[in-house]
Parts: structure tokens; C-alpha cells; sequence
């Protein structure tokens, strides 16, 4: 029987998710033996022809890692699904909108002027902006693709199967998906193939956090002292262990950093970010407005907190009237 | 413990929706067309049955409901009409009839929150419409549940001992239950026993009450407690726990016989402190007997005042005149805790200050008084024994009593505080028979509704008191006429005659208005209930149901639940025990299922819902690592719920489900 | 359910009409809606209210669902601090509130649409008060333009949606 044909394409993304295969380490090879991996650009020369050449459905499964925010990479997402079988979105960007996302924030306009104009390392005193269509001297035209006024994650462009979640995702999720690909041992559809519980879970320091965890000072990771024992919710860091999904061994705990949110959330959250502020507005301590307020201060973007990765999934998706403001 | 939901999961069977649009006579159809609302009610999903009718909640609504579950096989109910708070027990109890769980129900308030409420009828529909479609969306994720049980602990607590809170604990002690009666005067007795008769039988208010104070000393199913405050209560109806704070009065209450020889040995000749019975009047010593009739008849010494006390120095010539060794100065504040199963609440009111009113001249002129004042003096056992007198001692020769001071104003009360005609209408009655004065009543209306009233109004009028129809601008001492010299002057309007007029008067009654006790918002904190605008303690339904709140196993008695004379207070009292009792003897309290579980799949053990609950009801079971919440404890507010970041903590009748698809619910459709 | 809601606001002559959605406590804030129309105290039809037991169950979920799902406004009622017939619920509810304005307010939505009163039950006057300004402040601002959550690829739902209830034929 021939193996199943595989493919991992990337749109807006950083390139960590594809490096995060490499953590397969020695698993690779067996993975590599048991499929036949058909496109993946960052590895070996397909084209695109390639996958335009292939039948509907021909793929078993395509990874597709990163964020939708050009016509190239949508165009890319909907070629993917119609020669897939299984596609399936790999990271924070292709399940939520990941760090791109926070695009959402600002207007195409103010996007393109800081990039192109405003930056302190952009020269381009004649304020030249990528164009879609360059007539060169060869006589050629050659295209660029445009970027899109708005970062969607990818089931807002396609169908899609199973989310692998995590920015990138833990070694142990892929190699588990793998796994139930192969043996074809799948939950139900639409699945984000991660435990359905939060980080505290399998967190080292549950121990540590009290049953009247109250907080009277919120303190940013880059400003102060972190305990590498004691919760860090607890300590005062805005830790999204409570609301965003367990798989990952908690490794940022290990690092002693708070943990950011890249899982995602429990499927019974509608929210992620609303999810963490239920959580958090119930242990903050001052009773008046205040000093609540006084204590909020110590928050100054939550959109980046709360929606580190999760801007396009999220229930506002994207800064109300960015466009005219 | 079971803190799964009872093992349903939403959803279980396909919903097959009975909708019912109550007109409510005019009430909601006058102002939405019912017509419409149930015509859009059939167009919703799962609605197999969409009916209108006049007066749903009447016996014929309900056979429609019953008939229609066991005709068309329905499987969940909504009414369209007024508010749940008073008929949703209704209609679940239909559903219940008619063999269905009575939880598969939901209610769209269409009456107190559109009908009565919005001017334009094609709005109002709309709006209708959009809360229909909300209930009929949400029902369908309900589920059956069982009602909840709670036993009721016969013992009851009554705070209060005026004449409300003793009516109450006779009738409960009758019935064989045990009372608890906190008072926080040395006495009890309330204000009735500073009157000295009452209207409109001038029946001595002493010989009326002292028998009923007696009984309530005697009784062997009442604990009565004097100079105590309830400081705390935790719980729930039938369950209460309360803690009751005892003040020292430095007196061994078993010992003294109330013969009153140690006031008469005290260091300090003559009194020296107003004497808070006597409204001020007159001047106790440190050590006391409120008044003569005091229940217990025991002194007490304010160790405010006393000097062993207050410097630890004194000869102690009290202790040398007491024969029972009563006297015990190492006495503290202690404590009980009581476990009862209801509470009344019967704390009465306190009077205006007429302070407030600077141009009556209250404080600053003499012979301006109160009408609590005047009670004193007219009573036999007050400061002047029973002789109304001016402060130099004599009769007055006219005597000006002004109504409504306080009340019907909108600087200070806008109510009318009930009963200061008639008090005003006795006390212009005594004032006249003890000294003959040409007396003066000031008034706006004359509100004598009760038995016997208007006749007592009637009867004085042929006594030749004198009535004004007019609101009195200012009490003054400023005389404008040589008859004027010397008296108080009264300006009013005289109404009937169209002309301001000037009355001269040797002495000035005020007619104060009833008020709220000064902690008033304290005690209801206490007891979770809730205040009406004024302060008054608030009943669960102004005409229906006027002795319960909205605390289950809390009644209210007498003035604390709005002014009112003696004979609706008594009525009042009976009231709140027999509606007590009601509960003692049947022995359990249905409550709500509305509480909160913990699906410990979902759970990751964050504590973020531990410290949510005030009721102590969600611990930490360490072994699996997730939360757990106690139904018995919980109370079903749902704060953990609105905590949990993972969709664990969820609360039976507002489940995550259930809340969402009643937004969309009301977006979706209109 | 991506989309802002599909229909519109109930209009009379094709007027903007916003819709407001209420979320009330049962004890304080429902009651006094109950109060206002006992007393027939009119106030504009704009607010829809859904009744909770108390403020603290109030998920701010909720909130941002119903304004994705086309809520002009929401308001949300409690009882006064000190007040709460469960003793803090509201207190909670004050202060996740809190953090979601300042969310909403760096997301750019207007601070008019997002409003947290304390009513108690006896404040049916204030309740008519706030839901008449309330009404006025969102009419004068015009509809929110939250950005259409582009619709998801042919076929499925949004997948970690709750699975609704397979409807019957009427």
C-alpha cells in the first residue's frame, strides 16, 4: 500500500512551526518512513504547480501553519483544503490568528506608513510602497501579493479538520496527531487536538497557589523579580495558565516566565481573553473603584495580555472603527 | 457527593414547545397586540403549540398548559405574561399537574417590563416578540431537576421587644415554639410604653401593655433578652445561626427585686443624666430603673456615668444598700449563639428630629416639644406626674400642636407618617382635659381612617379645640402685639379663611414624623433583606404579601415595615407568626435548584472559584485535584460560575448554554 | 454564528433604534424593573432584559458575545456594594467589569455601550433614568461598526461552538 501523502505549508508565519517538527528528533525518521511528504517549501524545492497538479483529496493530510492575511495565502489555504482529505491548522496563528494578529489592532494604513515610512530602521526617503503589479526593465510584469486589510485565522477562509494549538506547538501534540492520523484513530471533527483542561493542571506549582488567592499588585515579568518556586498568578504575574489549554508540560513555567496564553482555550470558553478576565477581575483585592482602577493601571495593553495570540478568533476580531481611526 | 448535574446533560431529548401569550385582561393587550406575538411565537423553532389567552395564571390558563402537555406531547412550557416573581411557582406547578418536570418552564415578563412600561404599542410588541423569542430559544436547554428541601428548625428569633415584636413572640410561644426576644433597651415595651393612653378608646397604654410584657417575662417558651443586639447571622431559612451580643448592666438580674434602694444611696444626690425614657425630660442618676414598669424590674447602671466605672473610685454605697448583693461591676459583654429557623423583625421606628426644622424653634425656644415629649408629660409616671406644665412650672393657658412635622414634606419625609393625626387629635384631647387650655390644631388633612376614628375626630370637635387648615410657616417668640409677649407665636395659613394668621401660645406640641431607626441599613444588612427608598424595611409584596421579604424565613412586624398605629401593628405581628408558623409546621422549605456543580473532567484544579463563594460552599479536593462545590451549602448565586475560566463551574437554570441562547435569543429574531 | 446578527433593529419609521441588552440581578435590579412597572414608569422599549441571580454570575463573555452578536449596548445591574443579597457577588462583578472597559475602551468601542449600574429594588425610578439616557447616548452614537468576523470556510460551524439542539418542525 503506498504511504499517505503529507504536506506542511506556511502563510503569515515566523517559521517556528516548521522548525518545530525538527523537535521530533530521532522520531522524525520513523515519521518520514511512514508518510510520503509531498510539499514543504521550507525543506525541499515543490512548487505550487505541484500541488495544483495533484488530484482533490490526494494529500491525507496538509499541516497548514500561520496566519491568512494576503490573497497568495488564502489562495494557497483553498488549494490546500480541496487536495487534502485532512487539513489540519498547526499553531497559534492558523488556530487563533497568533501574533500577527494583533494586526487587528491597527488600520492597513497605519500598518503600511510605519513599516514602510515611520520606522527608525526604514530608509525610503522616496516613501515607495509594494505594489501589486511592477512592470520591469526586462519586460516583464512581476506581482507581489497584497496584504489583506484584516489577519484572519485559517477556518475563516476554509473548512478545516483539527487545530494542533501551541506557538509552535509541543513536540508531544504533533507527534500524538501523527500518531491517530496514521492509525486513523481521529476525534470528531473540528477537534483541537490538545487535553481539554487548563494549564494549572499539569502545572509544577499548583501547590503553591492558595485557596484565597486575592491579588493587591499585578507586577510585568520585564520589571520585576519572579519567584522560580511560587505561582506565578500568585506572585502577582499575569499568568493565563487558568484559561488557556494544558499540553505543553508547562515548559514556560520551567523558564520561569508566565505562560502567555499560545495554547489557546478550553473548548467551553467562547472567549479566550474573556475567559481570563472572568478569572482575573474575581481575584483582584480592592473592593472600590479606585483602587481597582489604581490597580489596572498595572495592565497597559490587555488586547496584547489577553489576545496575545488570539485576536482573529476572539469575539471583537479586530479594533472597532480601526479603519477610520 | 453527587456535584455532577444530576446526570442530565443539556439537550437530552428534542424540545417541543408550548408557547402562551397571556393578555392579562388589558393589562398587557391594551398595550401588545397578542395577536401578533403569538402568531410570531408558532414561527420559532421547536414551538409545536403557540395559544393566547386572557388570564393565563386563573384555573382555565392553566387546564390550557395541562391539556396541551398531554394532547401535543410537549416537553417544555413558556408564558408570556407578568413578572416570574409572582407566577412562575404558578405555571411550574401546571407543568408539574400535567406530569411534566416542572423546570422544563421559562417565563417572558411582558407585562411589568413591556406593557406597563412603554408608550408606543408597535414598540412594545417588538419587544415582546424579542423576549418571547429569548424564552422559547433558552427553555429548550433545560433540564429536569428536583426541588430542593430544606428542614426548618422550630426555634424563632424576634428582634424587637416594642408591642409588635411581644405580639409575635406570645402567638409563636402559644403555638408551643420557642422564642428567642432580643431588646436592646433595659426593657422591653418599645415606645407604646412611653404613652400614657392610647387612641381612640384612651385605653392606658401601661394597663394594656404591662399584662402583655408580664406573659412574655413568664412564659416558659420565651428567652428573653434585654440590653442584646443580634450581631450576626449566617444561614438560611429554616437554618439560621445567630449571635447575640449582651450588654453588661452590672446588675445580677436573678438577685435584684427592683426595690430601687441602691438608687437611692447613690453617691450622686440628685440625677444628673437625661433619662432617655422620659424623651430628655427628666435626669437619672448612673444608676436606674427605665421606668416603673420595667420588664425585667431591674435597675441597671450606665457606665457612662458611674463613677466606680468610669475611675474605679467610689464608695460604693450602692453595694452597701442592696440586701440581694445584686451589684456586680465585673460583669462584660458576653455572647450566645441561637439556632433558629425564622427571624421577625421587629425593631420599630424612631421619631424626627424636629432639629431639622429650625423655624419651629425646637432646642432653641422653650416649651417647644415633641409629641413623645408631651406623652411623657401627660403620663402619671413621666417627669411632672401626669401635669402638663410649662418649664416655670405652670398650666398653660393655650397650647398650639402642629401636624406633619416631617412628614408629607419634601425636604425631609414625603409619606405621611400614619398615625400623628390621631396621636395629635389625643394628645389635643388630654392637654385640654388636665389643664383646660384653648388648644390649637395645625393641620393639612385629617386622616382618621381607622375603627372609631373619625369619631374620636368628631367627638373633639365638640370639646372646642380649635383647628387650623394650614401648613405653620414658624414658631417665634418675636411679638408684634402687647398679647404677644412673652408667648410663642404660631404663623399659618388658615386655608378655609384665606388669610395668614398669627396664634400666640404659651406652649408648642410637634407632631413628628416616624422614621427609620438610625441603623436601620446595619439590621438589614444583618439579615439580608432589603430597604424601601425611605429606609423601611422592605416586604416581599406591598399589597399580597406585606409581613415576608425576599428572604426566605425573614417576616416583619410593626412600624419598621412602614409607620402604622397599634391595631395594624398587632395585626401585623399575628401576621408574621402565623406565616411563621406556617413554615415550622410543615417542616421543610422547597428552594430553587439553582445551584452550582463542578464537572470535575473540565475542572483543572485553578482555585480561581474557591475563594469566590461567601457561603463557604466550594473546597479543594486534593486528591484528584479539582474543585468541589457542597449543594447544601450552596446558595446559587453563581459568582464561581462567572469565575471559572474553563466552563467547569456551571449553575442548574443558568447554565452557560441556557444564558447564551438567550441572547441570541433576543438578537435573533427582532 | 460568526456574523453580527442577521436581523434588524425593530424600527418604526426606519428610525435607529438601538437594542440594548440587560443583564439583571434577581434581587436588586430586576426587581426594581418590576417596581418601575408597577408604578407605570415609561422608559424607552430599547433594553432587553435577562435575568441572573446575581451580578457575579455575569461572565464578561457574555457581554462580548452579545455585542458580536449585534447588541447595540449591554447594561448590567447589580445591587449597591454592601448590598448583595449573596454578600460579594457584585464586588466580583465590579471588577471583572472593570478589566473588560479597559479592554473594550483599548479595542476602540465606545464607553456608552458597555455600562454597569447599581439599582436596588426600590430605585425603579433610577432604573427608568438610566435606561432612557442609555437609550439616548446609543441612539445619538448610530450602530456599532465591530468588524465582521469573516464567515468560516463551506460546510461546518465554527468548530468549540456548543452544538445546538437539533430543531423539530413546528
Amino acid at each position: 500500500m503506498s504511504k499517505p501523502k503529507v504536506g506542511f505549508y506556511w502563510c503569515a508565519s515566523c517559521g517556528g512551526c516548521e522548525e518545530s517538527v525538527v523537535d521530533l528528533a530521532e522520531g522524525l525518521l520513523d515519521v518520514v518512513a511512514a508518510v510520503d511528504l509531498v510539499f514543504f517549501p521550507v525543506a525541499m524545492d515543490f512548487k505550487r504547480e505541484d500541488v495544483e497538479a495533484m488530484a482533490d483529496g490526494e494529500m491525507a493530510v496538509c499541516f497548514v501553519n500561520g496566519a491568512i492575511r494576503s490573497d497568495e495565502q488564502r489562495e494557497m489555504a483553498e488549494l490546500l483544503r480541496a487536495k487534502s482529505q485532512l487539513l489540519i491548522a498547526y499553531g497559534s496563528c492558523s488556530h487563533q490568528g497568533g501574533i500577527p494578529g494583533l494586526a487587528n489592532l491597527y488600520s492597513h494604513e497605519s500598518l503600511m506608513k510605519y513599516v514602510y515610512e515611520e520606522s527608525p530602521s526604514t530608509v525610503n526617503p522616496e516613501k515607495v510602497r509594494p505594489a501589486p503589479e511592477t512592470a520591469v526593465p526586462e519586460g516583464a510584469t512581476v506581482t507581489l501579493p497584497e496584504l489583506d486589510h484584516e489577519v484572519k485565522c485559517l477556518d475563516q477562509v476554509v473548512d478545516v479538520d483539527y487545530y494542533i494549538p501551541g506557538c509552535a506547538p509541543p513536540v508531544s501534540l504533533l507527534s500524538n496527531a501523527v500518531t491517530a492520523v496514521l492509525e486513523d484513530k481521529l476525534p470528531p471533527k473540528g477537534t483541537v487536538l490538545a487535553p481539554d483542561v487548563a494549564l494549572c493542571k499539569e502545572c509544577p506549582r499548583i501547590d503553591t497557589k492558595p485557596a484565597d488567592i486575592s491579588l493587591a499588585e499585578l507586577k510585568r515579568p520585564s520589571l520585576a523579580e519572579l519567584d522560580p518556586e511560587i505561582c506565578l498568578l500568585t506572585q502577582g504575574f499575569l499568568c493565563m495558565g487558568p484559561a488557556t489549554r494544558s499540553g505543553c508540560g508547562a515548559v514556560c513555567m520551567a523558564a520561569n516566565m508566565p505562560c502567555t496564553g499560545c495554547l489557546g482555550p478550553v473548548s467551553h470558553a467562547k472567549d479566550h481573553g474573556g475567559a481570563f478576565i472572568g478569572a482575573l477581575g474575581s481575584i483582584l483585592s480592592p473592593e472600590n473603584e479606585e483602587e481597582i482602577d489604581a490597580l489596572l493601571e498595572q495592565i497597559p495593553d490587555p488586547a496584547g495580555t489577553f489576545y496575545r495570540y488570539g485576536l482573529p478568533a476572539s469575539r471583537l476580531f479586530a479594533r472597532h472603527n480601526r479603519a477610520t481611526t | 457527593m453527587d456535584t455532577s448535574n444530576n446526570g442530565n446533560k443539556p439537550g437530552q431529548e428534542r424540545a417541543k414547545v408550548g408557547v402562551y401569550v397571556c393578555a392579562c385582561g388589558l393589562n398587557i393587550a391594551s398595550k401588545v397586540h397578542i395577536d401578533e406575538v403569538r402568531e410570531f411565537a408558532g414561527t420559532l423553532p421547536s414551538v409545536g403549540v403557540a395559544r393566547d389567552y386572557k388570564f393565563m395564571c386563573s384555573d382555565p390558563g392553566q387546564e390550557l398548559i395541562i391539556n396541551d402537555i398531554k394532547e401535543h406531547g410537549l416537553n417544555r412550557i413558556v408564558v408570556a405574561s407578568c413578572s416570574p416573581l409572582l407566577h412562575e411557582h404558578t405555571f411550574r406547578k401546571a407543568c408539574e399537574d400535567a406530569g411534566l418536570n416542572p423546570y422544563h418552564f421559562q417565563m417572558a415578563n411582558i407585562r411589568e417590563h413591556v406593557s406597563w412600561v412603554t408608550e408606543d404599542m408597535e414598540l412594545a410588541t417588538e419587544k415582546a416578540k424579542s423576549l418571547v423569542a429569548a424564552a422559547v430559544e433558552r427553555v429548550a436547554f433545560h433540564y429536569a431537576l428536583e426541588k430542593k428541601r430544606v428542614d426548618i428548625n422550630g426555634n424563632v428569633l424576634v428582634v424587637g421587644g416594642g408591642i409588635a415584636g411581644i405580639t409575635a413572640a406570645l402567638n409563636l410561644a402559644n403555638a408551643g415554639k420557642q422564642v428567642y426576644l432580643v431588646e436592646r433597651q433595659p426593657s422591653i415595651g418599645g415606645h407604646m410604653a412611653q404613652f400614657d393612653k392610647t387612641f381612640p378608646t384612651l385605653d392606658c397604654a401601661a394597663c394594656i401593655l404591662t399584662p402583655k410584657m408580664s406573659e412574655v417575662k413568664n412564659h416558659p417558651n420565651i428567652t428573653m433578652w434585654t440590653m442584646s443586639e443580634v450581631e450576626n447571622v449566617s444561614g438560611y431559612v429554616g437554618n439560621f445561626t445567630a449571635k447575640v451580643k449582651h450588654y453588661p448592666r452590672y446588675i445580677k438580674e436573678d438577685s435584684c427585686v427592683g426595690c430601687n434602694d441602691c438608687i437611692d444611696a447613690c453617691v450622686f444626690k440628685n440625677g444628673k443624666w437625661e433619662n432617655e425614657f422620659d424623651a430628655g425630660l427628666s435626669l437619672r442618676k448612673p444608676v436606674y430603673m427605665p421606668f416603673p414598669q420595667a420588664t425585667p424590674s431591674t435597675v441597671l447602671i450606665d457606665p457612662e456615668a458611674c463613677l466606680y466605672l468610669m475611675k474605679g473610685k467610689c464608695k460604693q454605697t450602692c453595694v452597701d444598700a442592696c440586701e440581694r448583693d445584686a451589684i456586680d461591676f465585673t460583669q462584660q459583654v458576653t455572647y450566645d449563639e441561637v439556632e433558629v429557623g425564622t427571624v421577625v423583625l421587629s425593631t420599630g421606628f424612631k421619631s424626627f428630629d424636629p432639629k431639622r426644622m429650625p423655624e419651629y424653634a425646637y432646642g432653641r425656644l422653650d416649651n417647644v416639644h415633641t409629641s413623645l415629649e408631651i406623652e411623657r408629660l401627660v403620663n402619671s409616671t413621666g417627669p411632672s406626674g401626669g401635669e402638663v406644665v410649662l418649664k416655670n412650672g405652670e398650666k398653660p393657658k393655650s397650647v398650639g400642636i402642629i401636624h406633619c412635622v416631617g412628614s408629607r414634606d419634601k425636604r425631609h419625609n414625603p409619606y405621611c407618617s400614619s398615625v400623628c393625626c390621631m396621636a395629635s387629635l389625643k394628645l389635643a384631647h388630654l392637654i385640654k382635659e388636665r389643664t383646660g387650655a384653648q388648644v390649637y390644631n395645625f393641620y393639612i388633612d385629617m386622616r382618621t381612617p381607622g375603627k372609631g376614628y373619625e369619631e374620636f375626630y368628631d367627638k373633639l370637635l365638640g370639646e372646642g379645640v380649635h383647628f387650623i387648615r394650614g401648613r405653620v410657616a414658624e414658631v417665634t417668640d418675636w411679638a408684634m402685639t402687647p398679647e404677644e409677649e412673652g408667648k410663642l407665636v404660631i404663623r399659618a395659613e388658615d386655608t378655609m379663611i384665606g388669610m395668614a394668621r398669627r396664634i400666640p401660645v404659651d406652649m408648642v406640641v410637634l407632631a413628628v414624623a416616624l422614621e427609620p431607626q438610625p441603623d436601620h441599613e446595619d439590621i438589614r444588612r444583618t439579615f439580608n433583606i432589603s430597604c424601601s427608598k425611605e429606609g423601611w424595611f422592605l416586604e416581599r409584596h406591598p399589597k399580597l404579601a406585606p409581613v415576608s421579604t425576599f428572604s426566605d424565613g425573614i417576616y416583619l412586624a410593626g412600624a419598621c415595615q412602614g409607620p402604622k398605629d397599634i391595631p395594624a401593628t398587632v395585626a401585623q405581628a399575628g401576621a408574621a407568626a402565623g406565616e411563621a408558623l406556617a413554615l415550622i409546621s410543615r417542616g421543610y422549605m422547597e428552594i430553587e435548584p439553582n445551584t452550582a456543580w463542578i464537572d470535575p473532567d473540565l475542572c483543572s484544579g485553578c482555585k480561581t472559584c474557591l475563594p469566590q463563594c461567601p457561603y463557604t460552599a466550594i473546597t479543594r479536593n486534593e486528591d484528584k485535584g479539582v474543585a468541589e462545590i457542597n449543594p447544601v451549602l450552596c446558595k446559587g448565586c453563581g459568582t464561581c460560575v462567572g469565575a471559572c475560566p474553563s466552563g467547569a463551574a456551571q449553575q442548574h437554570l443558568f447554565t452557560d448554554d441556557q444564558v447564551y441562547t438567550e441572547i441570541e435569543g433576543i438578537l435573533s429574531h427582532v | 454564528m460568526s456574523e453580527t446578527a442577521t436581523a434588524p433593529a425593530a424600527t418604526g419609521a426606519g428610525t435607529y433604534e438601538p437594542r440594548i441588552v440587560a443583564f439583571f440581578c434577581n434581587w436588586c435590579t430586576y426587581t426594581a424593573s418590576d417596581l418601575a412597572g408597577v408604578s407605570r414608569l415609561t422608559y424607552a422599549p430599547n433594553t432587553r432584559i435577562i435575568r441572573f441571580m446575581c451580578s457575579g454570575r455575569i461572565d464578561p463573555q457574555f457581554i462580548l458575545t452579545a455585542l458580536r452578536q449585534g447588541a447595540d449596548g449591554v447594561l448590567i445591574g447589580g445591587c449597591h456594594p454592601g448590598d448583595c443579597h449573596y454578600s460579594t457577588g457584585n464586588y466580583r462583578a465590579l471588577r471583572r467589569f472593570k478589566l473588560l472597559k479597559k479592554l473594550l475602551a483599548q479595542m476602540g468601542l465606545e464607553p456608552e455601550r458597555v455600562r454597569l449600574e447599581w439599582i436596588a429594588a426600590s430605585e425603579g425610578d433610577r432604573l427608568q433614568e438610566v435606561t432612557n439616557e442609555m437609550a439616548e447616548q446609543l441612539r445619538r452614537l448610530g450602530p456599532p461598526n465591530l468588524e465582521a468576523i469573516p464567515a468560516p470556510g463551506p460546510g461546518e460551524e465554527l468548530p468549540g461552538e456548543v452544538q445546538e439542539l437539533e430543531k423539530t418542525e413546528a
